[in-house]
């Protein structure tokens, strides 16, 4: 048998700068967010599409997000891992981009909102903001 | 047992916030949870209501005449990982492979678990069962039926994990020299998951126990017993190179302009019409990529009796190219083909099962 090195390898240069790919999961998804973005503002409905459930092919999901870009508005969130939200060149339209703890994306999602769900001050917090801030204030009360 | 020594007292969303959680990180959790058990992101708010009050099932993971490529698969999951889902969704009382404990004090924690847990312990299952002679194969002296007989009989639910616990696999391959045989055809009066694969995306393990835990119920199934959600749509239907089937535009060699260009690779093996899974969508190793991504054809490794069905490399049937390209202009057209692929395909795996044909290298270099 042939040892590897003996097998001619030659490496082919690209046949031009444009990709072979044409990137075709991309647009349906940024069709979808055109008819979120118009439901949020005739009925303020809100719409999140889940990036991870898509059919992507190489490129695809770049391509997306290259097409969204970035806005005015990014925010990061420390909580169970980092958490990249911002908002893309579409006002109205955001990035929830979550990691957990050892940097691995564990969700990627488009959601269609004046501000992000996750981003509001969640009523259980606030609740347990107020019991903090009163133990501080009145440290012998709670004794 | 002590209240506080015992996990399963406490609902995850406690646990959570005694760990110094916020409601914040909680809903980030539900998002990801979501997301794994293929929900649509509106069902996040229901998920995180019913997280909230859920407790972690005890669970007892069973490991019979198969390769560890199930687990090594499952410790192979980013989301979550390995420990997330030890830690937060389920208690694994029982493992060979990552237990610490072993010979009588892990046959002892098994019994354990079992006693505790009494009806409500979900008992997931890698691995054939030889029926041919019990001394095939034995855990501390105890044949795999016997194991698995007292096990389930406690068990609220078993999941079936990996295509040999769920068909059989390889060790059912022809000619089954163990007299292999899958769970579901040894318990039948519990309810059983098939969890296919080989191995299984480590997400659709870990979606099932999280929709166990999530829900306390097991998922919508299909006719082989699969999670829906996961097993409900062919990998041909969700590829990414489906337009080319379309188009009748096909690799016909591995390294030809169509497989530089990424068209079909039906011609080429690939079983993707009558492969049902969720590797076009979920893909492998965090997302990064899948066979066909790859450029190798799909394998249809979560399809009962894949091991028998002819040559990995022969196209089941081959299209005529002049019809798909004439039907691609019918909207529609491309799934009734991709149905009758499908079923043309099934019926050339039947002739080729009961065949059992021999492949050498040499037909193989001849065919690529």
């Amino acid at each position: 048998m042939q040892k590897l090195q003996d097998i001619a390898v030659r490496v082919e240069a690209k046949e031009s700068s444009e990709s072979t790919v044409d990137h075709a999961n991309a647009k349906p998804v940024m069709h979808e967010v055109l008819h979120a973005l118009k439901r949020l503002k005739e009925r303020g409905e809100v719409t999140t599409i889940d990036l991870k459930s898509m059919p992507f092919g190489p490129g695809d999901e770049e391509a997306l997000l290259s097409y969204l870009g970035c806005g005015e508005v990014t925010i990061e969130l420390q909580s169970l891992g980092k958490s990249r939200i911002c908002e893309t060149f579409y006002p109205g339209v955001w990035l929830v981009d979550h990691y957990n703890a050892t940097g691995d994306r564990i969700a990627l999602s488009i959601e269609i909102n004046r501000v992000p769900e996750i981003v509001r001050s969640q009523t259980e917090d606030i609740s347990h903001a107020i019991t903090r801030l009163e133990q501080q204030l009145n440290p012998d009360s709670t004794a | 047992m002590a209240e506080e020594l015992n996990p399963m007292a406490k609902t995850l969303g406690e646990s959570l916030r005694q760990s110094g959680v916020s409601r914040r990180g909680f809903l980030k959790f539900c998002s990801a949870t979501a997301s794994m058990m293929a929900l649509p992101p509106t069902m996040v708010s229901a998920v995180a209501d019913s997280l909230e009050k859920a407790k972690r099932p005890s669970v007892i993971w069973l490991s019979f005449q198969e390769c560890t490529g199930c687990t090594e698969s499952l410790t192979r999951s980013h989301s979550p990982t390995v420990e997330n889902l030890i830690f937060d969704y389920v208690s694994l009382d029982y493992h060979h492979t990552l237990q610490v404990a072993s010979g009588n004090a892990a046959e002892a924690a098994r019994e354990a678990a079992m006693h505790d847990n009494e009806g409500n312990y979900l008992v997931v299952v890698d691995g054939s069962i030889p029926l041919g002679n019990p001394g095939f194969s034995t855990i501390a002296g105890i044949s795999n039926l016997q194991m698995l007989e007292e096990t389930v009989a406690g068990a609220a639910a078993v999941v079936a994990v990996g295509s040999c616990a769920a068909f059989g696999g390889l060790p059912h391959a022809k000619p089954n020299p163990t007299g292999a045989v899958s769970v579901s055809e040894i318990v039948k009066d519990k309810p059983v998951v098939n969890v296919s694969g080989c191995p299984p995306i480590p997400t659709v393990i870990t979606g099932v126990l999280a929709h166990f835990l999530t829900f306390g119920s097991l998922p919508e199934l299909d006719s082989l017993g699969r999670p829906m959600v996961f097993f409900g749509k062919s990998i041909h239907d969700r590829c990414y190179r489906r337009p080319f089937y379309d188009k009748g535009l096909f690799a016909e060699t591995f390294d030809d302009e169509g497989a530089r260009k990424g068209w079909c690779l039906f011609r080429l093996g690939c079983k993707g019409p009558m492969t049902y899974n969720a590797c076009a969508t979920t893909k492998w190793n965090q997302g990064a990529s899948w066979p066909v991504e790859a450029g190798h054809g799909c394998l249809g490794c979560s399809e009962p009796d894949f091991w028998d069905t002819g040559g990995f490399y022969n196209a089941l049937s081959i299209p005529d190219s002049d019809v798909i390209r004439n039907a691609a202009y019918v909207a529609g057209a491309g799934v009734a083909l991709g149905a009758a692929a499908g079923a043309l395909n099934r019926r050339k795996q039947s002739k080729a099962a009961s065949e059992h044909e021999t492949v050498t290298i040499d037909d193989l270099d001849k065919r690529s």
